[in-house]
């Protein structure tokens, strides 16, 4: 049998290892500090010193980017992480109880679904003030109701199972079973979403960032770095692309790992394309 | 023996089908309807019918994951559906079941020794696990060695000894067979049917073993409950039944399974 | 019609199918009998030429006279429904549930044989009226959820005549099937046969059934036909031990269930299990789990022994024993 593995599963699989390695390579090395200003070198073009040139204020264009980068994953994997969590506790506790318990867990999961997130992130900031935290509080918050939808949709699968029928028979406790049968069987459907989650986390901070809402100067973001290049379009249009490439390249490739993820654990799914 | 070890009076199930319009009550399908039994420990009660009869949402009853809407219970003189949460957990262990597939039965992430071990761990059993596992599988003709492999190691009827095993792990006085032997080959399957007789005779076990097959019953019951359309036809003496039965279904399904009467 | 002449299926892990021999001619009703891995279902795919990919075909499969053993799928393609037709065990899973049953079946009669669709539906109509589908009209337009577990058979049943095949394999037919309503397909299997002379392969492992609907049977076991002969015949006085064991091991109901002690009768067993595929003995495939072993079962594969007209096994100990 031809086991190839799908393209996008590759494609993906290359651009989030590159979108991850220079993000950890920030961490210990950039070209330049991305917060070191040099007004008498500003909107310098690319250069051996400068490989991308410098911004309106003289900061080093490819140091900017790579600490962005780092940012954003760590937004993303902060928020996904634990809206996941929440989401995926919500869904178990939900499936193991049945009755009026789902029935209530999942309306307010609509509920959540029904709120837009930068909505709930202007409304943390205006109570709370524009920070980073924030963003990722907002972004977390909107990942809930998604988990618990997924996780309690294949729980109830896994419960009709014989095993887990047996399970109840021993006398085993709902949340025993939870943990034992239901979870390991649905982990696979959880990666996926969250690694097509993670893309949407990206976006979102980069949305938030763009609106002043997220990163706070000096913690570069892509999102910002937009928002600033934005009033210089006609004067330095590359400010505007580089951070844009990234975003796209950034959602694109876990978007795409996301997809083929899913393709190789649910055949069913990408037999139907 | 004076009490039974399961009575069960009267019970009834009904299922919510789709409504038909917004402003009727959803229609009821009865899928168990008035059926009474009784079970003596050492005994056998096969429940036969064909699909839809209500045979398995009695086992479902019996083994009390759905509450019946009328009727009752009584497990070792305990009506089971009013017990609270924890002290039914405690008293499951009381009575197991056997489910068809011996493909679905078992989690396939898990070493089968960690499946038969579950009942214990619900318990709170952890002493004497590794033995008791051991010996519960020896029990069912098994190596002792079979608990570190995975169920996609073993055939169909080892995985259904396996499943046994499980079942029998906490000294059960009630097994429910739930078309236990349905999926297996004939040989098999009469190995299994002579297990489970050899395990009755050790154990002292009460079984309610649900079938289709009127041959398989009768090779193993000694009463005997046929339904159809969630409702008890006819019951009594095994022997009696297969020898004359009462009614024109349990006639045909005689002759499905090729005896001419 | 049919004849296979030393058939074998090879897999890179062993023989699914060993040296089949067996002919078929119109209107025969032939039984074939064995366990899981006996080889039952790769002679009814081989049958159909839908051997699986990988594997290794020898010997001779005659169809009308013509060797297809080494034919390609398009070749087969013309035999397939208008010859050899075939119906499955799941009839749920062998219809199409988003199109309306007669469209289902009407596709090979306009494809095969180039009906308009006026001439295909009354067909239809009339084929679903044979089959005993009440209402038949009705019935064509409504989609396989909307048919019990029996009418869905109905309808396969009516898919595998639209093109008047010669020879109908039937792969479990009844398995699916609640016990009462598989008597009257098997029936309906036999009234088929016998008004259309045309002949009926029944693979099944349920011996009630074979010995109602067939009038020949063989046994399989582990890939090798172990014994053949008239139904009726075979199950009163079978030669093979395999034969023997397995019709001791299905319980009887009007034998009685407990001895003169009044302790519970256990059932005659055939002690072990069905080894793998690679793990099969080189010799006679039941050695191992047979009762009346001798030393030569093992290494050498036992000759296919003829009694009388019409009856055969393959075992050492009837070699000497020629009836």
């Amino acid at each position: 049998m031809n086991r190839r593995l799908p393209t996008n599963l590759v494609i993906g699989a290359v651009l989030v290892a590159l979108v991850v390695g220079v993000a950890a390579l920030s961490l210990v090395w950039t070209p330049h500090d991305p917060t070191l200003m040099n007004i008498r070198g500003k909107f310098a073009d690319p250069s051996e010193a400068h490989w991308l040139g410098t911004d309106q204020l003289g900061r080093d264009v490819v140091s900017q980017l790579m600490a962005a980068a780092r940012n954003s994953m760590t937004v993303a994997l902060v928020a996904v992480l634990l809206g996941g969590s929440i989401g995926v506790a919500l869904g178990l506790f939900a499936s193991a109880v049945g009755g009026w318990v789902e029935d209530g867990v999942m309306r307010l999961a609509d509920l959540g679904f029904a709120f837009p997130a930068l909505l709930f992130a202007i409304m943390l900031a205006a109570v709370f003030g524009p920070s980073l935290s924030n963003a990722v509080l907002a972004i977390a918050f909107i990942n809930i109701p998604i988990f618990a939808r997924v996780t309690r949709g294949s729980a109830n699968q896994i419960w009709t199972l014989d095993y887990v029928s047996a399970s109840r028979a021993a006398g085993m406790n709902k949340f025993v079973i939870s943990r034992d049968h239901i979870l390991p069987n649905i982990a696979a459907a959880i990666i996926v979403q969250a690694t097509i989650e993670f893309a949407v986390a990206i976006l979102a901070e980069a949305a938030l960032s763009y609106l002043g809402l997220g990163a706070q100067p000096p913690a570069s973001s892509w999102g910002r770095m937009l928002s600033e290049a934005q009033t210089l379009m006609y004067l330095a249009p590359q400010l505007a692309i580089y951070p844009g490439l990234c975003i796209i390249t950034a959602v694109l490739g876990f978007g795409l790992l996301g997809d083929g993820l899913r393709d190789i654990s649910d055949p069913r799914l990408s037999r139907q394309r | 023996m004076s009490v039974p070890l399961l009575t069960a009076t009267g019970l009834t199930r009904h299922y919510a089908l789709p409504r038909t319009s917004l402003l009727r009550p959803a229609p009821l399908l009865t899928a168990v309807d008035n059926t009474s039994f009784t079970i003596n420990a050492g005994e056998t009660l096969g429940v036969v019918g064909e699909s839809g009869s209500g045979k398995s949402t009695l086992a479902r009853m019996v083994m009390a994951f759905e509450t019946p809407d009328a009727g009752e219970v009584l497990f070792q003189g305990q009506n089971i559906h009013a017990l609270p949460a924890p002290e039914l957990r405690k008293l499951r262990q009381q009575f197991q079941m056997v489910f068809q597939d011996p493909y679905g039965s078992l989690n396939p992430r898990r070493p089968v020794g960690w499946s038969i071990a579950e009942p214990l761990r619900a318990i709170g059993e952890d002493e004497n696990t590794n033995r008791r596992v051991k010996e519960a599988l020896e029990q069912v003709g098994l190596h002792a060695d079979a608990a570190d492999k995975y169920p996609h190691e073993f055939s169909g009827g080892q995985r259904q000894r396996i499943a046994i095993a499980r079942a029998i792990v906490t000294r059960p006085a009630l097994l429910v067979a739930d078309e236990a032997v349905s999926a297996l080959d004939v040989s098999v399957q009469a190995q299994i049917l002579n297990l489970l007789m050899d395990l009755q005779d050790d154990l002292g076990l009460g079984i309610l073993f649900i079938s289709h097959d009127l041959a398989v019953v009768g090779a193993i019951c000694d009463t005997l409950l046929v339904m159809q359309h969630g409702k008890p036809l006819e019951a009594g003496r095994t022997a009696d039944i297969l020898r004359n039965p009462a009614h024109a279904y349990t006639q045909s399904l005689l002759t499905a399974a090729g005896v001419h009467t | 019609m049919l004849e296979l002449t030393d058939y074998s299926v090879n897999f890179s892990a062993g023989a699914a199918l060993r040296q089949a021999n067996l002919t078929i001619k119109p209107g025969d009703r032939l039984g074939i009998v064995g366990e899981s891995g006996s080889g039952k279902t790769m002679l009814a795919l081989s049958l159909m030429g839908m051997a699986p990919d990988g594997a290794t075909l020898s010997g001779a499969l005659c169809v009308d006279g013509i060797d297809m053993t080494q034919r390609n799928e398009i070749e087969w393609q013309n035999i397939r429904a208008r010859r050899v037709a075939m119906i499955f065990q799941e009839p749920m899973a062998a219809l199409n549930p988003l199109r309306r049953v007669g469209d289902t079946v009407m596709e090979p009669m306009r494809v095969h044989e180039g009906l308009s669709h006026d001439q295909a539906q009354a067909r239809a109509l009339s084929l679903f009226e044979e089959v005993g589908i009440p209402d038949p009209a009705a019935r064509l337009r409504q989609f396989p959820h909307e048919l019990s577990g029996g009418q869905r058979q109905r309808v396969l049943i009516a898919l595998a005549l639209a093109c008047n095949p010669a020879l109908l394999i039937a792969d479990e037919p009844t398995t699916a099937l609640d016990a009462n309503v598989a008597v009257l397909i098997t029936d309906l299997l036999v009234r088929l046969s016998q008004e259309r002379q045309m002949a009926l392969v029944f693979i099944t492992h349920d011996i009630a059934a074979v010995a109602r609907a067939t009038q020949d049977i063989v046994v399989m076991y582990g890939g090798d036909m172990v014994e053949y002969g008239p139904t009726a015949e075979v199950l009163k006085t079978p030669h093979h031990p395999y034969t023997k064991g397995l019709l001791d091991a299905l319980p009887d109901p009007s034998r009685t269930t407990h001895d003169a002690n009044g302790k519970r009768r256990r059932l005659p067993t055939i002690p072990g299990t069905v080894p793998q595929l690679q793990d099969l003995p080189q010799g006679c495939r039941f050695a191992g789990r047979c009762p009346v072993e001798v030393p030569q079962c093992a290494a050498q594969k036992p000759a296919t022994q003829s009694f009388a007209v019409n009856r055969s096994s393959a075992c050492h100990l009837n070699e000497g024993a020629k009836r």
